[in-house]
């Protein structure tokens, strides 16, 4: 019984390490190429559950239309975001871009407040994800087990772009040299909105499994997700594709299982992570994996 | 101008400062005397997130978790054991606090070095980062410790939090609190530490260069900032007289970041005036939340718009006048008298 137990929260921990994952690539991504922390990053989850939620409610679309629709809305207001808020900051010194990220995220947090107002609205899960798996003692919901599978299929998507295609190599080489790809005749402003396109894409379809998985929807739905999907990011050394996906996968299963192991300590659950932060950025600052994805 | 015109001057603007707020506790309604103290409480807040924020360069997010820890600290301490009593019905208060009571003078001095303690033992991952790290390290710290304040009941009551604090806050604690605050932060931004800080701003490495030594320097701007953020905390406490974690989340580190931001980073007297405006004009922006009538139809109040248009203009000041009002500017008397001679230099044809 005892295995069994242990083994139902290690494979909820994979896979609410998945959700940590996709959401971290986005981070990962933005800060290779910028050096910013794209604080509204997390925002963008909520933004495309309630794109989904609107797409079954208002239209009446299928689940299988709604979120491909949500997710390149998503995608499209990423890119809104950098050309709105970080563009003009290029030049600027580092503290006025990580305010400006801070007003944009506060900001989208608080005009999805005006317009769906703060009462948290469900999240219509398609039974498509709904069946529940018994296996012996295990009880696992299908989606528990979809999201880590889905979560790698876009994963190796997203590495085939970085490392097989042209604009994957020039976004590479973004985030080797900045200035030096500018002087190669690359268009950056567009190599950087491919960027933002791509990790909002990936948070929104993480946005989608996490309101399938917590489906009560609310403004401020990102922030705490966002926040872990970062230390995850900073976790696998931040810059780097495939260390995010580690991360949110270890940060992920190191949070089920301390709360599965030790129950006293529920209630400081949220704070175990910046802990864990703390204690990276002490003793090994550049992750596991070590910073940039280019090496 | 010599500093003994300057001397004589500031005591003129104080007096007058405290000959408008006495005019104020005599004749004003409740409600003035109410804005203008939480306007001191922010000032004292403001300025002080401006020394680490603004002097030293350093993004720092939490300051809420100072601003918490210092309501707490300074609550307990004034609250009498039969009070303690009521509060705690679920868990029992730990013991020496359940006995403690002290006058408020002493529990807002506990407020502040509990606060700065706080501030010691953080700064030592704090400090040993900068950028964006530090942004997130100091935000963390401000969740831990609403996390904390949620979790350890027997301390804080968990989120019932503690009701019926006796309110002691008035005009001249608060406005007594801000200008000390001004003056001793002014006095160490003008000191050899000031400048210290203001070249670590500048170029940390260069610093080094010149000898300084950056983690001394800004644990101090660190310290003082939580000891000054603590002290208001506890007058914040003592003012809405009710605190429960609810209360220090980020939104109130976010006001301050658009406090210091729209008066002009690095200023105090920046600080000063972003304070007020944004006390003042986020009372003044209730009428967007509440139903307008406009002769023949009536425009719907919109709850939570002030937010709205807090983080435009936060956005909007820092992509288009990014400097402030005073950029790194001070409002102080050899200013108003440069600007004065300008303005007759150019009155008087050649």
């Amino acid at each position: 019984m005892r295995t069994t137990l242990l083994l139902q929260q290690l494979i909820n921990g994979v896979s609410l390490g998945s959700l940590y994952a996709l959401i971290a690539i986005g981070y990962t991504m933005v800060y290779g190429i910028l050096r910013l922390i794209n604080f509204a990053h997390g925002d963008l989850l909520m933004v495309s559950a309630y794109a989904a939620i609107y797409g079954i409610a208002l239209f009446s679309l299928p689940w299988f239309l709604t979120f491909p629709l949500a997710i390149i809305s998503t995608g499209a207001i990423g890119i809104l975001l950098d050309r709105a808020a970080y563009k003009p900051l290029r030049q600027a010194p580092r503290i006025s871009l990580l305010i400006s990220a801070i007003g944009a995220s506060f900001l989208m947090e608080n005009l999805a407040l005006v317009i769906v107002g703060g009462v948290p609205k469900p999240f219509p899960r398609p039974d498509f994800f709904n069946h529940v798996i018994r296996a012996g003692h295990l009880h696992i919901q299908v989606l528990t087990i979809y999201s880590p599978l889905i979560t790698l299929v876009l994963v190796f998507g997203l590495l085939y772009i970085v490392f097989k295609t042209r604009v994957g190599k020039a976004m590479r080489a973004a985030s080797w040299d900045f200035e030096a790809t500018r002087l190669m005749g690359i268009n950056l402003d567009s190599i950087i909105a491919l960027t933002f396109l791509l990790g909002s894409s990936l948070a929104a379809a993480g946005g989608i499994m996490w309101a399938m998985k917590y489906p009560q929807i609310n403004p401020f739905m990102g922030v705490i997700p966002g926040l872990k999907a970062f230390i995850a990011a900073v976790l696998g050394g931040i810059g780097n594709i495939v260390g995010a996906v580690i991360g949110g996968f270890l940060l992920g299963v190191f949070e089920i299982l301390i709360v599965a192991l030790l129950p006293g300590l529920a209630d400081y659950r949220d704070a175990f992570a910046f802990l864990l932060l703390i204690g990276i950025l002490l003793f090994r600052p550049t992750g596991i994996m070590g910073e940039r994805s280019a090496h | 101008m010599s500093a003994k015109w300057k001397f004589c001057l500031n005591i003129a603007a104080l007096s007058a400062l405290f000959g408008l707020l006495y005019l104020f506790s005599r004749y004003g309604s409740g409600y003035q005397i109410r804005i203008l103290t939480n306007i001191a409480i922010f000032i004292t807040l403001a300025v002080s997130y401006n020394l680490v924020n603004g002097v030293c360069g350093l993004l720092h997010l939490g300051p809420n978790g100072f601003i918490a820890v210092g309501a707490y600290t300074s609550a307990l301490l004034s609250m009498t054991p039969a009070e303690k009593e009521l509060n705690f019905i679920l868990e029992h208060l730990v013991w020496p606090i359940s006995v403690i009571h002290v006058p408020f003078l002493v529990s807002l001095i506990a407020a502040g070095a509990v606060a700065a303690l706080f501030a010691f033992v953080i700064s030592f991952p704090v400090l040993r980062v900068r950028g964006d790290y530090l942004a997130i390290v100091t935000f963390g710290f401000g969740e831990v410790v609403r996390v904390l304040c949620n979790a350890c009941q027997s301390v804080t009551n968990g989120p019932l939090g503690l009701k019926g604090l006796h309110p002691y806050t008035n005009l001249w604690w608060s406005w007594g609190v801000a200008v000390l605050a001004v003056i001793v932060i002014q006095r160490l931004i003008d000191s050899n530490y000031g400048l210290a800080m203001k070249a670590i701003r500048e170029d940390e490495t260069a610093a080094m260069a010149m000898g300084v030594d950056p983690s001394r320097r800004l644990l101090v701007a660190f310290m003082v900032s939580a000891f000054f953020s603590g002290v208001a905390g506890g007058l914040l406490a003592h003012l809405i007289t009710t605190i429960s974690p609810g209360v220090f989340t980020f939104v109130l580190t976010f006001n301050l970041l658009i406090m210091i931001v729209v008066g002009g980073l690095g200023s105090t007297t920046g600080a000063i005036i972003g304070a007020v405006l944004f006390t003042w004009g986020g009372e003044a922006l209730r009428i967007v939340e509440r139903p307008m009538d406009i002769g023949i139809f009536t425009i719907p109040g919109i709850p939570g718009m002030r937010m709205v248009i807090f983080s435009l203009i936060l956005m909007l000041v820092i992509l288009f006048a990014r400097n402030g009002i005073l950029g790194r500017w001070e409002l102080n008397w050899d200013f108003l008298a440069s600007k004065f001679a300008r303005l007759r230099r150019t009155d008087t044809p050649l």
